[in-house]
């Protein structure tokens, strides 16, 4: 599969992760987050924008528990819990934040 | 100690490029680490190179991998001990590993080192107090 953005094709792996991540824009982001029927609002690009920042430090993707932790304490409670995410990306928030942010499915995940 | 708990060490002996199996070792740590173990990481002989910092990998075409280390506290995986002849024998110091922190939540998520440098017999302890050891 691939997205499509200003006529260009953006290749994805055969779950729709993009294959080159120096390709992502948050133009892109919302075309991935629409194709994942996601409707972004100010948290999830929070959620997404923590992503990237995390993968540029550390060079992966969290693991799910790590990600709610991490929002935890940089967002608060009540953004970080179990709950919350899962209502924000219902496929998984490492997995989908992270489809949408443009990284590699967090290590671990199947 | 509770129950089901077991003590995992990894440790780590080859140099982090060239092969695959300090790489492939960090995954299986950070995968592993799901399961609430009691993990340490182990580097000796050129395994200590895995921590060195500055590291650039631009002109051998792979991915750099070693900031992930750093995240290896958010996985609460906090113990990692450098064999200090490993590192006398290779001309290096203390100094020329990068600096790897964790936040003890109890502790008002104060900052803590995981690198310990330990000497070989030390080791050999740390060794044979595990339940599990996996070598890479």
């Amino acid at each position: 599969m691939s997205y499509e953005l200003d006529g260009q094709e953006i290749a994805t792996d055969e779950e729709g992760y993009i294959t080159n991540l120096s390709e992502w824009t948050p133009e892109l982001g919302a075309v991935i987050a629409k194709a994942e029927e996601v409707e972004m609002d100010e948290e999830h690009w929070a959620v997404v924008n923590f992503l990237r920042d995390y993968y540029e430090e550390y060079q992966i993707a969290p693991a799910v528990r790590v990600l709610i932790k991490s929002i935890k304490k940089s967002m608060g409670p009540e953004v970080g819990n179990n709950k919350y995410m899962y209502e924000l990306f219902p496929y998984g928030p490492a997995k989908q934040a992270c489809k949408i942010a443009g990284l590699p499915k967090p290590t671990g995940c199947v | 100690m509770e129950d089901g708990v077991k003590k995992f060490l990894y440790v780590n002996r080859k140099a982090p490029y060239g092969t695959i199996y300090a790489l492939e070792s960090l995954e299986v740590v950070l995968i592993g680490a799901a399961f609430d173990q009691d993990v340490s990481l182990a580097f000796l002989d050129d395994g200590v190179f895995q921590l060195v910092k500055s590291q650039d990998t631009k002109d051998i075409g792979v991915k750099n991998f070693s900031p992930t280390f750093r995240a290896l506290g958010d996985y609460e995986v906090t113990k990692l001990f450098v064999e200090k002849e490993s590192l006398d024998e290779r001309g290096l110091t203390a100094d020329d590993l990068q600096e790897i922190m964790w936040e003890d939540e109890d502790e008002d998520y104060a900052e803590k080192p995981s690198i310990r440098i330990i000497s070989r017999t030390e080791m050999a302890d740390v060794m044979s107090d595990q339940d599990v050891i996996l070598s890479f």
